[in-house]
């Protein structure tokens, strides 16, 4: 009980809200590691896992980087890259680029897996009809395959988001910043309430963001692909409106999408890749 | 809007054409054929002939062994194939609708890839929802929000939006219920009527290319042309018994197709309306204010005097109208309670019923007449024919359970 009302009454102190080492500034060192590296993540990680699903080979490929990257221990991978800038003197920025390698390596896999599998998920008879209109390869990647793959881009996305708010915590184990600095010298000077108090503001810091990224979804997603289950709900409610339908999808986009996968027509897949 | 404009581009010819896939499979063997324009040709075969690849052949979705293929004499490798997609219609089985686009975003594809302005586009695709028999409040909602039938339809307004010459269709109707598939076929022999455009329409199923096609184009498993030919010449003429037995046992009966039940005397038959007092005894057809039928009545199982009520009906089947064939006739007759089949006008008004006697006697006619007699016999089948044909004939089986 009392570590509880020892965490609040350190979170309520208004000395811990102000100053280079207050909450605020934390934060926002906090979000600008996790941001660096998301956006790193969705440079790197879309265009490949797209260009992978939409010529359908490499998935072998997709699978091993994605596991070998996830089997490298971050903590690890940290101490090596600082050594490394050191070595180079590259100052505070080489420390902040070892940090963002280091959350990086955690990012890449879960977008790059759902791109692929999204651009893979496509129904085949949409990619053919695709194709048929005369859409060129490329038109048919950033008009077809990824608008009806982004569901799972973002679901990709939001799990890189929570992997990487929490590992961030590592930053002051190379004296740079973020959350991590309360419960690393909470830790150090075992004051606990200041360490539980860290972690209690990256796990908002992680609920927060992810309602955030599923906000975006919402609004950057297709209304046609957050309707729940197509035929079902036209035999229930034939006469709703489009804009109830819009407003009608309630479901997270990523338990929408993997809890009915298109089924794939292999002969078709065959023929198209005997054809090309 | 004027009927079949003629002098149509979209002449498509194979010549020679064959295609052997990687794993060995010989799909299509040496086809020669001359598709004509502003007509429907109809591909139909058992599964695994050669149908689809064939069609997807035309717009280099497939790209052929030997041989080659022009449209209008010009070969079709002689241009990029997107480009050459693009004036090239493709309609598939499950419509493969872009899940993202609304209704008028799929509809507009093809207009927006050839340049046209986004206002233009969406004016082209309304334009076009209309001509498919869609309300204009559908353009909104997305492929899910769609029936089945509704689906396809938009998938025949986004092959047709760029007004394309050619329309190739790979058994659109055969995955919605056979009522929504007769409303589509009737639909699109409408749309054709009106554009006259060249279609190409693969289905496994003869009877929907006999009613569809202007020509068949009978092809055999290992990718070989059986025959081509008018529906007419088709049945009545088969060229070798492999088409005989494709087009089957009932042959004869789709053959009346083809035999006009114009010359039918129509009696006169009288009617009572719906909410009006039951009178006489037998069955008594019941029509609506327009005097269109809307089906017959017992008068023996009712009190006389009682009104009709719309639950007291037996809805009657298929009608005669103008124009309508010896099969329409027997159908019409068969299908109706009394046996009495009716007959209406083009404004779908009662004409008078059709006596039994008189259709069958019609139909004896049409099928004596005609040279309907070389009727498919097993014993004069070699062994290698025999087997190709139970093949065709499970493949068909199978695909007719498929398309449910
Ligand atoms: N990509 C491919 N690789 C190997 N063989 C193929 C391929 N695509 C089709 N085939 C084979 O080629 C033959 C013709 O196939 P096709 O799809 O053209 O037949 P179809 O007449 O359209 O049949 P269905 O009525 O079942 O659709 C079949 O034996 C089929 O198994
Ligand atoms: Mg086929």
């Amino acid at each position: 009980m009392n570590v509880f009302s020892g965490v609040w009454d350190w979170l309520t102190d208004g000395a811990h809200w102000t100053g280079e080492s207050g909450i605020p500034t934390r934060v926002l060192e906090h979000l600008e590691y996790t941001a660096l590296t998301l956006l790193a993540a969705i440079i790197i990680a879309v265009p490949l896992g797209a260009w992978i699903g939409h010529i359908g080979r490499g998935a072998g490929i997709v699978g091993m980087l994605a596991n070998s990257l996830r089997a490298l221990p971050s903590f690890g991978v940290l101490i090596l890259l600082t050594v490394w800038a050191l070595d180079r003197a590259w100052g505070t920025g080489g420390l902040l680029a070892a940090t963002v390698v280091t959350l990086l390596i955690l990012a890449i896999p879960p977008i790059l897996t759902n791109t692929y599998a999204g651009v893979r998920a496509v129904d085949p008879a949409v990619r053919d009809a695709a194709r048929g209109m005369g859409m060129s390869p490329m038109t048919q990647l950033l008009r077809v395959e990824l608008p009806n793959a982004l569901p799972l881009i973002m679901a990709g996305i939001r799990s890189a988001y929570l992997q990487v708010v929490a590992t961030a915590v590592i930053a002051p184990y190379i004296s740079l910043g973020g959350l991590g600095t309360y419960v690393y010298y909470g830790l150090s000077q075992q004051d606990y309430p200041q360490m539980t108090a860290g972690a209690v503001l990256i796990a908002l810091l992680a609920i927060a963001g992810d309602l955030l990224l599923a906000g975006i979804a919402r609004l950057i997603v297709s209304p046609g692909l957050q309707i729940p289950r197509r035929r079902a709900w036209y035999r229930r409610r034939p006469n709703v409106s489009p804009a109830a339908a819009t407003t009608a999808a309630v479901e997270p986009a990523s338990t929408d999408l993997d809890s009915e996968p298109n089924d794939p027509d292999t002969a078709g897949d065959d023929r198209r890749a005997a054809a090309r | 809007m004027s009927a079949r404009p003629r002098n149509l581009a979209g002449v498509i010819t194979f010549e020679q054409v064959s295609k052997r896939y990687p794993d060995g499979t010989l799909a299509v063997d040496g086809l020669s054929l001359e598709i004509p324009d502003g007509a429907t040709t109809v591909l139909v075969g058992p599964s695994g002939c050669g149908k689809t690849t064939s069609l997807r052949m035309i717009n280099r979705m497939i790209d052929p062994s030997h041989g080659r293929i022009l449209i209008d004499g010009k070969d079709i490798t002689s241009e990029p194939a997107p480009l050459l997609r693009r004036g090239i219609g493709y309609v598939i089985q499950n419509a493969g609708l872009f899940p993202n686009r609304t209704v008028l975003g799929n509809i507009a594809t093809v207009p927006l890839l050839v340049g046209m302005s986004k206002r233009a586009a969406r004016a082209r695709a309304s334009e076009l929802l209309e001509r498919v028999g869609l309300a204009p409040e559908l353009g909104k909602r997305y492929p899910a929000q769609l029936s089945g039938g509704q689906q396809q339809r938009v998938g025949v307004a986004r092959a047709l939006a760029a007004d394309p010459p050619i329309l190739l269709m790979d058994e659109p109707f055969s995955a919605v219920d056979p009522v929504v598939r007769t409303e589509l076929q009737d639909e699109l022999l409408r749309l054709q009527h009106e554009l006259g455009k060249t279609v190409v329409f693969v289905t496994h199923d003869i009877d929907e290319a006999v009613k569809l096609g202007d020509r068949l184009a009978i092809m055999a498993v290992g990718g070989r042309l059986a025959q081509f030919g008018t529906p007419a010449e088709v049945l009545e003429a088969p060229a070798d018994d492999f088409v005989a037995a494709f087009v089957g046992r009932d042959r004869g009966y789709r053959a009346l197709s083809f035999a006009s039940a114009d010359a039918l005397p129509v009696h006169p038959e009288p009617t009572v309306k719906l909410g009006e007092p039951l009178r006489g005894n037998g069955w008594l057809l019941v029509v609506d204010d327009t005097d269109a039928p809307r089906g017959w009545v017992n008068a023996d199982e009712h009190p006389a005097g009682q009104p009709v009520r719309q639950q007291d009906l037996r809805l009657g089947g298929t009608l005669l109208a103008p124009g309508g064939s010896v099969r329409t006739a027997l159908d019409a007759a068969l299908s109706s309670p009394s046996g009495r089949g009716v007959a209406v006008d083009a404004a779908g008004k009662v004409r008078g019923t059709l006596r039994p006697g008189d259709v069958f006697g019609a139909a004896e006619r049409a099928a004596t007449s005609g040279s309907t007699e070389a009727y498919y016999d097993e014993k004069q089948l070699t062994a290698t024919e025999h087997a190709e044909l139970t093949a065709a004939e499970q493949g068909a089986d199978r695909l007719s359970k498929d398309g449910r």
